[in-house]
């Protein structure tokens, strides 16, 4: 086994930043009591202002007052973090979140997929960046060694034992995750490196350090099995985006919503699933003395898609009809309908190299703008009368067994009184007598008509009346 | 003075320059199910990857039967066929009768302005066959649009208009006028040949 350990140094900052219109603006996360705030991390733009971590805000302030600055709230950093895991499930089925900022993954077993492991680990980077989130990538025997490795190391992969060994002596004691007494003990103790650590006898560390130590140490070589609990992907998907300030128009929702579908669709790859049905919530600034409730906004599709660009454009379709009642303070994003994803079935060899938007997409694009019953098949229902032969339907459905008598390839939605005068009877009566048993009960004689302009119609007398109702034109 | 340099066998197959002498009659890509038809138009069917305006006095003068057969052999291929913003509504036994595979069959329901970007929009696509349209008042503007777009997604449009508008001029490249009595087409247009001059018989069905 071979794990490898994704170390997110600035999770929470990058979690942010990729959701600012402006990421080379500078920003700073803060944290701290009401009375004294301390600048939790700063960016690189504001770290040029000469703004650093740990600084009060009074101090930041009285330097420079160009910089954002946004609340650090560690329930957004575990968001990210579980949205990671949900992106790395797609490579390991073994995924950990055991320790804060760090995903711990499975490789060796994913490597008949992805390719060996600097491949691998070129692809995990490439993505990770173009999702903005900083890394550190290492790979080593046991998860905890990788977790500790990546510590002091970036890009180093250890396949075997000994090597591991080797390397781990070099490591310095205080990077080892021992707790804080500990590593100060050892420091105090002139042992600086994990050599000097394990050249003592194991009797004598038994003794005067607690039982942890010596298990931290063996789980570390790999001598200790270590248990792990894994990530399960959660069943539906959630996120919400806080804006900044009160938005009213559609344009500046737009870049929030293209992030949160992208994220969406980040999970439903590692779910290998896709989106059936989503809602958008609309949160309202409520007013004074009431809540407004939010503005619920559906996207309904009729298979299921996980493609990032056509997701947002169906979302934006839907958005950009929907009047916003009163300014929108935060966005959500939920899809609780999540079944596998098919793939549609493409063809090697196109006709047309230019087909460039398959018909199920197409289709989605035009129910978004013309509304959800917009686009039909048409389905053939073995009934005699004419308005009921045919019905709307998602699917089209051929006709089983088909009379060969003549039938007008256009069909009146409602029967018209026919008044033209020169009308010409040219074939008929054919008597249709059916539907007594639901309610609509017809008893008509038809006709194939010519009008005196030359057009062949369908017409018919209701068996007790006089006038000819026009029903079909034979096109 | 010489100016771009033109190869000849590239004009020529844009078949926009008139030949004197007539050609052995081409296999057309887009046969329209109409021998008289076919044997009248200069590239022996359909122009395909173009918008086919199609003239009609009243809907229902026999637009259907003139585009039938192509659509039950674009269905027969699987090919898509969408019909955006139809008048009425299509009897499906009779449209089955003609070959048309049901399946294969989309109905789009929009009104006048959504119409046309929808047409547009499945053109574009190139995942259709055919498309057929019914624009009401239309500009010569909205009509380029729709052929351009035929062009972009190689699809064959199909516009049914009424007569009168034989009389504006059109970006399409074939317009058809079907006349009722007598029974006969005419083209007013084609693009690559002159319009045969003597109209063609297109008898009546049932």
């Amino acid at each position: 086994m071979l794990w490898a350990c994704v170390l997110l140094p600035q999770l929470a900052l990058d979690g942010v930043m990729r959701r600012r219109a402006e990421p080379e603006k500078p920003l700073a996360l803060i944290s701290g009591t009401a009375q004294r705030r301390v600048l939790q991390t700063v960016n690189a733009a504001a770290q040029e202002l000469g703004l650093r971590a740990g600084q009060s805000l009074t101090a930041a302030h009285a330097m420079t007052r160009e910089f954002d600055t946004v609340e650090y709230d560690p329930a957004q950093t575990e968001h990210w973090h579980r949205l990671l895991a949900a992106w790395a499930y797609r490579f390991s089925s073994q995924v950990s979140l055991k320790y804060p900022r760090v995903l711990l993954m499975e490789v060796e077993s994913s490597f008949g997929l992805f390719g060996p492991w600097p491949v691998f680990e070129a692809r995990l980077r490439q993505e990770l960046t173009a999702m903005g989130f900083s890394h550190r990538i290492v790979a080593a025997p046991n998860p905890v060694a990788a977790r500790m490795l990546a510590n002091a190391h970036d890009g180093l992969v250890v396949t075997c034992p000994d090597t591991l060994q080797q390397v781990l002596e070099q490591m310095p004691v205080n990077r080892l995750g021992l707790s804080t007494e500990v590593s100060t003990a050892f420091a105090r103790m002139g042992l600086h490196r994990l050599r000097q650590v394990l050249a003592l006898p194991r009797d004598t560390l038994a003794r005067r350090f607690p039982a942890q130590v010596l298990q931290h140490l063996d789980t570390l070589l790999g001598r200790r099995p270590v248990a792990l609990e894994c990530y399960l992907p959660p069943d539906h998907f959630e996120t919400r985006i806080e804006l900044n300030f009160d938005v009213e128009s559609h344009q500046a929702l737009l870049f929030p919503l293209k992030r949160m579908i992208a994220d969406l669709a980040l999970f439903l790859g590692g779910r290998d699933s896709g989106a059936q049905r989503f809602v958008i919530h609309l949160e309202h600034v409520p007013s004074v003395g009431s809540t407004a409730p939010d503005t619920l906004i559906p996207v309904g599709l009729l298979s299921a898609e996980r493609e990032a660009n056509m997701l947002f454009e169906l979302a934006r379709g839907r958005l950009e009809q929907v009047v916003v009642p009163s300014p929108v303070r935060a966005l959500k994003l939920l899809a609780r309908d999540l079944p596998a994803f098919v793939p549609s079935h493409r063809e090697l060899f196109d006709d047309r190299p230019q087909q460039s938007l398959p018909w199920e997409q197409l289709r989605e694009r035009l129910r978004a703008r013309l509304g959800d019953d917009s686009v039909s098949g048409l389905s053939f229902h073995a009934d005699h009368r004419p308005e009921c032969a045919w019905q709307p339907a998602s699917l089209s459905r051929p006709a089983a067994g088909i009379n060969p008598v003549p039938r007008p390839g256009w069909l009146l939605r409602e029967p018209e009184p026919l008044t033209d005068l020169g009308v010409r009877v040219l074939a008929g009566p054919e008597r249709i007598e059916s539907g007594w048993w639901d309610g609509g009960d017809v008893r008509r004689d038809y006709y194939l008509v010519e009008t005196c302009n030359g057009l062949r119609g369908w017409a018919y007398r209701s068996v007790g009346d006089s006038g000819l109702l026009l029903h079909g034109w034979f096109a | 003075m010489m100016g771009a340099v033109v190869s000849l066998d590239a004009l020529l197959d844009e078949r926009r320059v008139w030949k004197g002498r007539a050609q052995v009659q081409p296999v057309a890509a887009q046969p329209t199910g109409h021998a008289l038809l076919d044997a009248a138009l200069p590239i022996g069917g359909w122009p395909p990857a173009a918008l086919t305006e199609i003239l009609i006095p009243a809907h229902g003068s026999g637009e259907l039967r003139l585009l039938w057969p192509t659509l039950a052999r674009l269905a027969d291929k699987g090919e898509r066929i969408v019909l955006v913003a139809p008048p009425h509504v299509p009897y499906p036994q009779a449209w089955q009768a003609a070959g048309v595979d049901l399946r294969q069959l989309s109905v789009i329901q929009a009104s006048d302005t959504d119409a046309l970007w929808a047409v547009e929009q499945c053109l574009r696509s190139g995942s259709c066959g055919a498309v057929l349209c019914w624009p009401g008042k239309v500009d010569d503007r909205a009509l380029r649009r729709l052929q351009v777009a035929a062009e972009t997604g190689e699809t064959l449009a199909f516009a049914c208009r009424g007569q009168q508008a034989a009389a504006n001029p059109s970006p399409a490249a074939l317009r058809l006028a079907i006349d009722l009595r007598p029974s006969q087409l005419r083209v007013l247009k084609c693009r690559g040949g002159l319009a045969p001059a003597s109209p063609i018989p297109f008898t009546t069905g049932p």
